[in-house]
């Protein structure tokens, strides 16, 4: 009973909040409505007894769309996001998209013919999942994540403009680095 | 190990927070009043900050032109509200409000939460030096936090449990701020960082008039700047469980060994205010990023090599 009332709480707010981004005209409401709507998603997660993809999904969503808030605020056409402003760019089709996914996942779940429940649950539900998800595939996983971080640092190095050879010289051995910024390590 | 408290418990904790906030201002108060007027001058000042929270209760808001204040007022009210559900997962001796099987992910969930909020809180009222203030701790916050996680990542390396009573439970005997250190000195840092205090007080800095508090008065004021000792006192706190082995320790009963330790790491931190100024933030970035991750890092290795050979 309980249960259900928080389920239909976090999930009427989690929908409601993903479809305000659509009506609001200010950046900083658009990413924050998102977040309450993550977070409604993270507090479904807990509900179904994963404690910690729950946690960590409120814990990096939050820091996410933080960023994403600032970053957005920054590159945005008027200075500091002050004024009122909306996505215009396909706003109805982001929307008729979104709603149609949203539609489809539902009618999905619906009539999906769902298994009974066969044995009893696991201790620990995020174990399990990690498992069945990933089990045999954990050295690949691990692999690509080691590409993809990769792939961050050197598109990182590659795009900076100034490298470690502006900073400490053409043979790397000046004492000092010549930064444009004044401190910090050893100066 | 640890149990979960009666429902009294749950009731009494945000009190006993709110209580641990204004004793720990107090001393802050006192500690500043007797370096500026002498040792008669700290009795005093003690409960100074009780008298400035009357005076911001009857102060008027202030209101600013074209301001966001549906964002600003959450941002105001998540401080103080992720401060008490962080402390949901705070041990008192060996019992906390709920003690979930990702205690410490939650601990840090929620003071995320309070890091997004100063951004909103500083948004709000359309003030540039506001938003500055806001924008300063989102900016620094991405410094803090990863060694933040680091320190709190090797706590739970150790326990080999992300609940906080195993935490406590793993440090029978040995503590872990005996083979975690760095992780301790890191996660203190963090921690004085997490709540934009003392040598990390840029957020609210004097430079920008006040940073994201500026346009705020009243109750909004106190909220925040309340909100912002709350953070600190659980914060600095939540070391007892993951490092000073919670409430462990002879003779006394649990509870009043955590109280004891609390309040040695608060007295450690308020006291240490005066000894460090306003760090200037472009060097302690470069500090942060060069020094501070690869050392969590490598204490993270130690522990997971100890607990290997285990």
């Amino acid at each position: 009973m309980l249960d259900d009332v928080i389920f239909w709480t976090l999930g009427v707010l989690a929908v409601a909040a993903g479809g305000m981004v659509f009506r609001f005209d200010s950046m900083a409401r658009a990413t924050y409505s998102l977040l309450l709507s993550l977070l409604c998603v993270g507090g479904l997660a807990i509900l179904l007894g994963l404690d910690y993809l729950g946690v960590v999904i409120v814990l990096m969503m939050t820091i996410e769309m933080a960023i994403m808030a600032v970053f957005m605020v920054m590159f945005m056409m008027n200075p500091a996001g002050l004024m009122p402003m909306s996505m215009l760019h396909n706003k109805r089709g982001g929307a008729a998209l979104c709603a149609g996914v949203f539609v489809l996942l539902v009618v999905g779940i619906v009539l999906a013919p769902w298994p009974e429940r066969a044995g009893r649950a696991d201790g620990d539900p995020t174990m399990a999942l990690g498992q069945s998800l990933m089990g045999p595939h954990m050295l690949t996983m691990m692999t690509l994540g080691f590409a993809l971080f990769t792939t961050i640092v050197a598109t990182v190095v590659l795009s900076t403009r100034r490298g470690r050879y502006d900073r400490l010289g053409d043979d790397l051995r000046a004492r000092h680095a010549d930064d444009p910024v004044r401190g910090g390590i050893g100066r | 190990m640890a149990d979960t408290a009666p429902l009294w418990g749950v009731v009494l904790m945000p009190f006993a927070l709110v209580a641990a906030a204004v004793a720990a201002a107090g001393l802050d108060a006192a500690v500043t009043a007797a370096s500026r007027r002498g040792p008669a001058a700290a009795l005093r000042d003690l409960p100074a900050p009780l008298g400035e929270a009357l005076r911001l209760l009857g102060q008027q808001r202030r209101r600013t032109d074209v301001a966001d204040i549906v964002l600003g007022r959450v941002g105001i009210g998540l401080v103080p509200v992720a401060a008490v559900l962080a402390a949901a997962v705070l041990p008192w001796g060996f019992r906390a409000v709920t003690d979930p099987v990702a205690g410490i992910v939650w601990f840090n969930a929620m003071e995320a939460l309070a890091w997004a909020a100063i951004w909103l809180a500083g948004w709000g009222p359309n003030s540039a030096l506001s938003l500055i203030g806001g924008y300063r701790f989102l900016a620094q916050g991405l410094a803090y936090e990863l060694p933040h996680m680091f320190a709190l990542t090797t706590a739970a390396l150790g326990a080999e449990s992300l609940r906080v009573g195993d935490v406590v439970a793993a440090q029978q005997g040995l503590w872990f701020v005996v083979w975690m250190p760095a992780a301790f000195l890191v996660y203190l840092l963090s921690a004085l960082a997490m709540a934009f205090w003392g040598p990390f007080g840029h957020p609210v800095g004097r430079d920008a008039a006040g940073g994201a508090v500026v346009e705020y008065s009243g109750a909004d004021r106190l909220l925040l700047l309340g909100g912002r000792w709350l953070l600190l006192v659980v914060t600095a706190s939540f070391s007892v469980p993951l490092f000073l082995g919670g409430g462990q320790g002879p003779l006394l009963p649990p509870w009043a060994w955590t109280l004891l330790k609390t309040a040695a790491v608060l007295v450690l931190l308020i006291g240490g205010r005066r000894l460090v100024p306003v760090l200037r933030m472009d060097r302690y970035m470069e500090f942060v990023w060069m020094v501070l991750v690869p050392l969590t890092l490598l204490q993270a290795l130690f522990a997971a090599v100890v607990v290997l050979d285990r």
